[in-house]
């Protein structure tokens, strides 16, 4: 959607960008900053990021208070997000990350809930027919790429909801 | 060592003594000489050398031997020598302690230094030449004969030039002869005297330290106080404490009581240090004293307390000083004016800015302020989170 971000009361409170010595203090302002990070992400549907473009975008970065969140803080933050299962580093280097503002857990379920809705269990469905199908666009898995929305089916697998097989032109998914 | 000649070592007629040194030993070149340490003495004429223990060991040299010399700097575990360099001696020359000697110098070593003043009166009587003017009864062989003379004199003349242009120029300055050095060197003497004193009633007070009494202590320790120096036998107890420190804590606790009310009930160490001792004007604190006595401010129940901050920084402060009241008020300051840097928060209280900051930082460290840190400076907000 077109709708503007609105950005937390935070964003705007200059020592929300100077990373806090006081140990409580720190905790709470870690938890609004992987909140932040993960509805801007979820917003404009970024699903990694690059650590050097991060630190000049509008979410680390607030042109009008003139403050900015250190790289050191950032690699902060995104350990929190690690630490809680949103964040997958990509390269040992730690320089680009997966971000899962929704963990494939959280996106399975969604899916199955859509999937037990229609009484479409026992069905069939490829990878493709999921994220890009005409039945799935009002949903908000609509769109979800490709590696996340394998994770998620793997998670389902693993709750013995779903079975993963190979087709001949790619992967699919049976619904129990 | 070869140009040496045995002698009675009595002056002559018309020879004077100049000056003499004990504790001089003769090297032969850059060997020591067979012998042990003597004496050394300068008359107008001769450089005569005589064994400290063995009177009759006595030998000389004629002034007019010396080609020039120079002084050799100490070293460790090297006393400072003067070097001198002769002319050959005579085939004819009376008998001496060496027949013969593969150096053209000798050195005397100055055991028990002597040797800067030994050295301005050599070159005194080199440069008057004094034996030329009053020549002795009797005759002194002065290296002359032929050849050898020709040769040597004109490399005597070459070198004493040179020696001349090098060292009596800067003779002037080497020897303290302006008024100002005079008084100078008078001060460092009386300050060698007081030092030495000073030691010695130290070690006094270390030895007798079970023996005497405390007002004897007391008395001592604050004579050493106002000299400046720091009690020696105390590595205090910061329980305990001496009378001395009890005393000292109780006249603080009087002289501080005004000026701590007047600046909000605490005052930062250093400050404290400096409104003492302009008071005292003479017997002045040392740190480590003012320290010590403030250390059992509590234990004394004084209304004062030493109190050191994380940073480090020591601060003094009345005990009724209420550390809520101090925080709740710099919350409402800040909150107040949105935000506050150390220097803003100083200049509302009437602060010094160390103390403000310090006051800042543990309202941050209560969580009742959190900080801005940027290339504008660190200001402190109050804690939304």
């Amino acid at each position: 959607s077109e709708m503007s971000f609105e950005w937390p009361w935070q964003y705007n409170f200059p020592p929300f960008f100077t990373l806090q010595p006081n140990v409580d203090t720190r905790q709470k302002q870690l938890a609004a900053w992987c909140s932040l990070v993960l509805s801007y992400c979820r917003h404009r549907k970024l699903y990694t990021l690059d650590v050097m473009e991060a630190q000049e975008s509008p979410v680390f970065n607030n042109k009008k208070i003139s403050r900015k969140l250190s790289v050191e803080a950032i690699q902060v933050v995104f350990e929190e997000l690690r630490k809680k299962g949103n964040l997958e580093w990509m390269d040992k280097n730690k320089t680009r990350c997966l971000i899962m503002w929704r963990r494939p857990e959280e996106w399975g379920k969604l899916i199955y809930q859509w999937v037990s809705r229609n009484g479409m269990n026992n069905s069939v469905f490829t990878l493709y027919e999921l994220s890009n199908g005409d039945d799935t666009e009002s949903e908000e898995f609509h769109g979800l790429e490709e590696w996340m929305l394998l994770r998620s089916l793997q998670a389902l697998q693993a709750e013995g909801k779903a079975e993963i097989i190979t087709m001949d032109d790619g992967k699919g998914v049976k619904f129990f | 060592m070869d140009r040496f000649l045995w002698s009675s070592g009595l002056l002559e007629m018309n020879e004077t003594l100049v000056i003499q040194q004990r504790g001089v030993r003769l090297y032969d070149g850059d060997e020591k000489a067979k012998l042990d340490v003597g004496v050394v003495l300068l008359s107008t004429h001769r450089l005569i050398w005589r064994d400290l223990k063995n009177h009759e060991c006595c030998m000389a040299i004629p002034l007019s031997q010396i080609i020039f010399f120079e002084e050799q700097a100490a070293g460790i575990g090297k006393s400072a020598k003067i070097v001198i360099h002769l002319h050959p001696a005579s085939p004819n020359k009376d008998p001496g302690p060496y027949q013969s000697s593969k150096f053209s110098y000798i050195k005397l070593s100055f055991k028990e230094h002597g040797q800067i003043e030994f050295y301005r009166r050599l070159s005194e009587e080199m440069t008057q030449k004094r034996w030329e003017r009053t020549p002795v009864s009797q005759p002194i062989p002065t290296g002359t004969g032929s050849q050898v003379t020709v040769m040597s004199a004109w490399w005597s003349i070459c070198v004493w030039s040179v020696w001349e242009s090098l060292h009596l120029t800067p003779l002037p300055t080497s020897v303290p002869s302006s008024q100002a050095f005079e008084d100078l060197s008078k001060l460092m003497e009386k300050a060698k005297e007081m030092v030495e004193l000073s030691r010695s009633i130290a070690s006094k007070i270390k030895e007798k330290q079970g023996d005497i009494t405390e007002d004897e202590t007391i008395r001592f320790k604050s004579y050493l106080l106002s000299m400046g120096i720091a009690n020696p036998v105390t590595r205090e107890t910061h329980g305990s404490g001496t009378h001395y420190h009890m005393q000292l804590a109780r006249q603080l606790g009087d002289m501080l009581l005004a000026p701590l009310e007047e600046r909000g009930g605490m005052m930062a160490l250093t400050e404290v240090y400096c409104l003492v001792n302009r008071a005292r004007g003479m017997e002045l604190l040392s740190p480590e004293d003012l320290v010590n006595a403030c250390k059992v401010f509590e234990s004394l129940k004084l209304p004062l307390r030493l109190r050191v901050f994380d940073s480090g920084v020591m601060v003094v402060q009345l005990q009724s000083h209420s550390e809520e009241e101090m925080i709740a008020s710099a919350l409402d300051n800040v909150s107040e004016k949105g935000s506050l840097t150390s220097e803003e928060f100083a200049k509302l209280l009437g602060l010094s800015v160390l103390l403000a900051k310090e006051r800042l930082l543990l309202a941050e460290k209560m969580g009742h302020l959190c900080r801005d840190d940027s290339v504008e400076g660190l200001r402190f907000y109050p804690n939304l989170f």
